[in-house]
């Protein structure tokens, strides 16, 4: 076991784990931040996203030795900047989501996209969300929802 | 005076001859040498992030990479499948993710594989590897010292384990080996297989 210091959604938090423990285990089990999803545990579906100094993370293979002092941004704190909102807005707008269990990962692939890139096309969409897989099959729906974002945040409407 | 300028003729014929037989036998050393390199080059610790498509390749099977990852604009992916996502500064272990310092697909520049994903030939890897105009304006011993220091050729030596616990095979020489054949390609000129 070690302590660790993290700083999560703008707060520090310490947590005392065995170094080899995937970030989303910590989020999930320690900090009892559940918005993170487990879903295959191998990288593949994307359930589990987060942001980790930036970047667009798979939180259930990264253990949290790995995590150093990179700020870590979950599904509980997206809606705190301007591109978070406009996301979480659209996809209500467009009620994208059916069982939901996805859509975590899937709106901080989308805030990733959308931080980078403002107007995404349809390809910058298909690559930068092919790794979160949905079984409910509302793919469709999220990409209205990212362009709906997009044309939010060039408005200055977010 | 006639039969010194012969005596001179033949010397000369004899040193040139030499000189061909010793360059000859350098270049030929040379090119054996790069074949071992090669051997390494098309190992799956190096080739996986050498193709010639849109996309990395995992494991010794050379399967095309999980999770629909892509090349993106500068090899690392694009944003929100990031190769940074997931492969982070060191190897995880407890998780069997590889990792290394910027982790990033090789330019298309330096593709050492069809878009069938087949190994090109040694003849061709060499010529791309010594191209200046593709390898970032590399001289021979620019790439030995590449081969010597950059991390993610490095890593290839210690791949870390995968997902199942199992160590990662390594290429076929170690890297101390790996770096005696570039010496001696380097030193016999770069020379590169028919």
């Amino acid at each position: 076991m070690a302590t660790f210091q993290l700083t999560v959604n703008g707060q520090r938090r310490e947590v005392n784990v065995d170094p080899s423990t995937p970030l989303l285990w910590v989020l999930r089990e320690d900090l009892k931040m559940t918005g993170t999803k487990f879903g295959c545990g191998i990288s593949a579906c994307g359930a589990c996203t987060v942001h980790v100094g930036g970047v667009a993370t798979r939180s259930c293979i990264v253990p949290i030795s790995h995590i150093g002092d990179r700020p870590v941004i979950t599904i509980e704190g997206i809606g705190n900047d301007a591109v978070g909102r406009a996301v979480q807005n659209a996809w209500v707008d467009e009620d994208v989501v059916q069982c939901g269990y996805c859509q975590s990962g899937q709106i901080m692939s989308a805030c990733a996209l959308l931080k980078s890139t403002s107007r995404p096309t349809d390809q910058n969409i298909e690559e930068s969300m092919g790794g979160n897989l949905c079984r409910c099959g509302t793919y469709p729906r999220i990409r209205a929802a990212i362009k709906s974002a997009a044309t939010q945040i060039n408005k200055g409407g977010a | 005076m006639p039969g010194l300028r012969v005596g001179v003729l033949v010397s000369a014929i004899i040193v040139a001859a030499a000189l061909w037989a010793h360059s000859s036998n350098n270049t030929a050393q040379g090119v054996a040498a790069f074949e071992q390199v090669y051997s390494v080059l098309i190992s799956p610790r190096c080739i996986n992030c050498h193709t010639a498509t849109n996309y990395p390749q995992q494991g010794d099977d050379r399967h095309r990479h999980v999770a629909n990852v892509v090349r993106g604009p500068e090899g690392k992916g694009v944003p929100g499948l990031n190769c940074a996502g997931c492969h982070q500064e060191t190897n995880a272990d407890s998780t069997g993710v590889p990792g290394g310092h910027n982790w990033h697909l090789a330019p298309l520049e330096m593709r050492w594989q069809d878009i069938n994903d087949r190994p090109l030939s040694s003849a061709a890897v060499c010529r791309q590897l010594t191209d200046r105009s593709r390898n970032n304006n590399l001289d021979g011993p620019g790439l030995l010292k590449h081969h010597e220091e950059e991390p993610l050729v490095k890593w290839a030596w210690d791949p870390g384990r995968r997902p199942d616990g199992a160590a990662r095979t390594l290429p076929p020489l170690t890297h101390e080996q790996f770096i005696a054949a570039t010496r001696r390609w380097v030193e016999a000129g770069t020379p590169c297989p028919k």
